[in-house]
């Protein structure tokens, strides 16, 4: 039987005529795409190599290359398309389970792109980010009931009976993934450390600990604790601005991780406390979790150990039973609860778990926010929304139908070159960012990294500022929950009585 | 459109609207009639259309100062029945009447007005509950639940008297003039649809509570939900509704004052709370800040509230809206134009803009 050659999916495109034959692309390209034949002069490109990560074309000093999709395709059929006729033949092959990268690439309802935003007319002015204050200052913690103080009084000022719970503050309702040193390359954890301590957010762990070159942006970092305890210990929960314990991730609910002997390299074993050369297996639940009150005692030892000085949350994929769940988890004692979307992404997670299983995050959020206040306790707890924000509108949408804030993973690591080319997991990655390769690491400058992720941040704060004005609303939590700012379109009365707004075209 | 289908419209949806609002308090307590406010209130044309507009008074039944006061309004004599029997098995009626009204040409489709004058059945209100939260309980029932009836006042030794018409049709015809108050709120109103219902008009009140209100706020949709997590349902979607219960929840609930009532549904920017200087009082205003972050009110208003013991007026925290404030000896004015204020004190002591967001708080002496 003749074998059949991997999905050949791009094609590097070389224009002879403007080729100087430099070979720039043969030394850049992680995945030995293009060769040269030092006796005839030609340079060769093996395409089916081709991760579509556009490093060759962007590095290309001629502009000799285009990187494209290979046309060469299967015979037309809505059901046996290219995409999973060749991963069966992949799978007939190697016998295993395929793995991918990112967030899930399926056309699943981007509920996103069938919600519009409301603006002031006549009866209410719109305000002017440039001229008025706009506020998007936001703090992650539980929140009391009610303040309770004493002495009331103009001249003696008020004093607190009882200093409010742990918060984090955050500039921008925007704090970026989590993603561990190990997924990522520690240039980009310091791209995006530095990013969120400038412009005054939070960045995160992920299960990867936290190496000792973070340290000097610890006062923003929220500290994953996962289920394999990776770089867990007293040193690294104190220096952290809060804590996460991570029950599960939008790109693979119900599943573990899974870092490669071979990545595990000397920094990487010293951050995560284990042996070089071994692999770091994170167990699919936490063992000494099978049940809400395992979390609650989790919760509250961690809470211990840092003195109930900061916010301990919890992040869970969104699931079918999410709202339930983080109803829960509130009464657990978190501070925050982290809910990731069916878009969320990862550095590495099997294809059928990713691209199947969990629902998208405008349902979770709504329906968490909605739960928490039939309940009267949210505001007992955050909810940080997570899973393929792609733009500053995609945010604006989240606050209003109920998130506190979001966390940006994809997102953030384009601002620091990566094309989605969803081959993280081959830690092959040209950019710098998914890879442990120190060829391909010091790709990545982390001070143009930092600046990069930063402008983003910058960018969408400002882009969120002129919507809210907009809207006349000039402070952040009045947006948060106001689903009277959206309508949907294009949405079922289900579709639209789960998010909770009204379609576009009925009033108030 | 016939009435009915316009008035369901105003009854279940959000109608925003431009108003005029002006107050009128005697710090002393000392009653006065409703000729003042009448005045003023009448001189701001510009600020309504006809469709909507309402007195509150204060002070107005001392012969019935501690019982509970409904007016009420039905579109039929059979949701009068349910209601009373209603009425009747949670209250002791002391006594009943229909509002006295004079007729007036203009006005059409009147409802039904009646006032009752009630006490709590005794063992009725449960030893834990406050006395309030009965009542609250009750009107919020009888509006949400009975068709075609609205309780639009149910406070003690107060009265709220509105309906669809230029102020100077609603005064005469609730006869305002004949009651003397020591608090007296109006609202003429500009909404935005084309018939106004009754009930729809302002001032909206709760208890004694009672908000006129000029503006729309963009907050409503979280503040609504705030509110529903705290307990209270709205049933007319309106923001003059929001902005009362916040003040009960706020006021009556947690017990605070209205300087910092201000500063949660005005909220100073964070930046004016970093310049604070005394650092237990800086802490203090970030953290009721961060509390109360939902019952922020956003978006352009100037209220006047009022309750049994004073008159507050706010505007939200970048004046978007106007208000001015006059005294003059124990009287105490505010008005959405200075001229609706000269116009019944000539020479006013004292006349000033209240800054954003900055309280006026007119109390009860003694």
């Amino acid at each position: 039987m003749a074998r059949a050659k991997s999905a050949c999916e791009f094609v590097a495109e070389r224009d002879e005529s403007r080729c100087v034959k430099c070979q720039a692309c043969v030394r850049v390209c992680a995945n030995d795409v293009h060769s040269y034949d030092g006796d005839t002069g030609a340079l060769f490109s093996d395409y089916s190599k081709c991760a579509g990560c556009h490093f060759c074309e962007d590095i290309c000093p001629t502009g000799a290359l285009t990187i494209r999709r290979n046309l060469s395709d299967t015979r037309e059929n809505a059901n046996w398309t290219k995409d999973y006729i060749y991963k069966i033949i992949r799978q007939s092959e190697n016998g295993g389970v395929l793995l991918t990268g990112m967030g899930n690439d399926r056309p699943y309802r981007n509920y996103f792109e069938h919600i519009v935003l409301n603006a002031s007319q006549v009866t209410n002015p719109s305000i002017d980010p440039l001229r008025e204050p706009m506020e998007l200052k936001t703090f992650i913690g539980r929140k009391p009931d009610r303040i309770e103080f004493s002495g009331a009084g103009k001249s003696g000022g008020h004093v607190l009976k009882q200093k409010i719970p742990p918060q984090i503050e955050l500039e921008s309702p925007i704090m970026f993934s989590a993603m561990s040193f190990g997924s990522i390359s520690l240039n980009a954890c310091k791209s995006l450390a530095k990013a969120a301590c400038d412009f005054g957010v939070c960045w995160n762990t992920g299960e990867g600990g936290l190496h000792s070159e973070l340290y000097p942006y610890s006062d923003r970092v929220i500290v994953q604790i996962a289920s394999g305890r990776f770089g867990v210990n007293p040193d690294y929960l104190q220096r952290a601005a809060a804590l996460e314990i991570k029950v599960g991730q939008g790109a693979k609910p119900g599943i573990g991780g899974h870092l490669p002997g071979e990545k595990v390299s000397e920094e990487i074993s010293i951050t995560r406390m284990i042996p070089a050369g071994t692999d770091a297996l994170s167990p699919a639940p936490h063992h000494d979790i099978y049940s809400i009150e395992d979390l609650r005692q989790l919760i509250f030892a961690l809470k211990e150990a840092t003195g109930y000085v900061k916010p301990v949350g919890v992040k869970i994929a969104a699931v079918h039973n999410v709202a339930p769940i983080a109803s829960g988890i509130v009464r657990a004692g978190a501070d925050f609860i982290t809910v990731d979307g069916i878009r969320g992404g990862t550095g590495a997670a099997p294809a059928a778990i990713r691209d199947n299983v969990g629902i998208p995050i405008e349902l979770a959020v709504a329906a968490v926010d909605q739960r928490l206040r039939e309940e009267g306790i949210r505001n007992q707890a955050s909810l940080i929304a997570a899973g393929g924000f792609r733009t500053s509108a995609d945010i604006v949408k989240a606050i209003a139908l109920g998130a506190d804030a979001v966390y940006i993973g994809t997102s953030a690591l384009i601002s620091l070159g990566c094309h989605v080319c969803q081959k993280c997991y081959t830690g092959k990655c040209n950019w710098g960012i998914a890879t442990q390769d120190p060829y391909l690491t010091r790709r990545l400058n982390p001070e143009i990294g930092a600046r990069r992720a930063y402008n983003l941040l910058r960018a969408w704060s400002l882009e969120i500022k002129e919507m809210l004005g907009g809207m006349g609303i000039n402070a952040v939590e009045s947006l948060r929950g106001n689903r009277e700012q959206l309508r949907g379109v294009g949405l079922s009365e289900l579709e639209l009585k789960i998010l909770g707004i009204k379609h576009a075209g009925e009033s108030w | 459109m016939e009435y009915g289908q316009l008035k369901e419209r105003e009854r279940s949806g959000r109608v925003p609207s431009g108003c005029g609002v002006s107050g009128i308090m005697n710090r002393t307590g000392k009653v006065f009639s409703g000729d003042g406010i009448l005045a003023s209130i009448c001189s701001m044309t510009e600020r309504g259309n006809g469709l909507g507009s309402g007195y509150a008074g204060y002070g107005i039944y001392p012969e019935y100062a501690d019982n509970w006061c409904f007016h009420i309004m039905y579109d039929e004599r059979k949701a009068r029945e349910l209601v009373e029997e209603y009425i009747e098995s949670r209250f002791e009626v002391v006594n009943e009447e229909p509002i006295p009204t004079r007729k007036v040409d203009a006005l059409k489709y009147v409802p039904l007005l009646f006032r009752y004058f009630l006490n709590v059945k005794n063992g009725f209100a449960p030893e834990s509950a406050a006395e309030e939260d009965y009542v609250i309980k009750t009107a919020m029932d009888i509006n949400r639940n009975f068709k075609g009836a609205c309780v639009f006042s149910s406070g003690k030794n107060m009265g709220i008297f509105k309906g669809v018409g230029n102020p100077g049709e609603i005064g005469e015809f609730y006869r305002i003039e004949d009651y003397k108050g020591y608090i007296w709120t109006a609202h003429n109103r500009f909404p935005t649809n084309t018939v106004g219902w009754w009930g729809g008009a302002h001032p909206f009140g709760i208890l004694d509570w009672s908000v006129v209100h000029n503006g729309e706020i963009s907050s409503y949709g979280i503040n609504r939900r705030y509110l529903e997590n705290a307990g209270y349902y709205c049933t007319f979607f309106t923001d003059t509704e929001v902005i009362t219960y916040l003040f009960d929840l706020l006021g009556r609930k947690h017990k605070l004052d209205f300087e910092l009532i201000g500063k949660i549904l005005a909220a100073p920017f964070w930046s004016e709370i970093e310049r604070e200087k005394d650092e237990r009082n800086r802490e203090f205003l970030k953290t009721l800040r961060i509390i109360y972050s939902s019952a922020l009110i956003n978006g352009p208003f100037a209220i006047i509230v009022a309750n049994s013991t004073a008159m507050v007026g706010l505007n939200d925290r970048i004046k978007l809206r106007p208000l001015v404030a006059a005294e003059k000896g124990e009287f105490i004015y505010l008005a959405s134009e200075e001229s609706a204020i000269r116009l019944i004190c000539e020479n006013p002591d004292n006349v000033w803009m209240p800054d954003a967001g900055q309280p006026v708080i007119a109390k009860l002496k003694g």
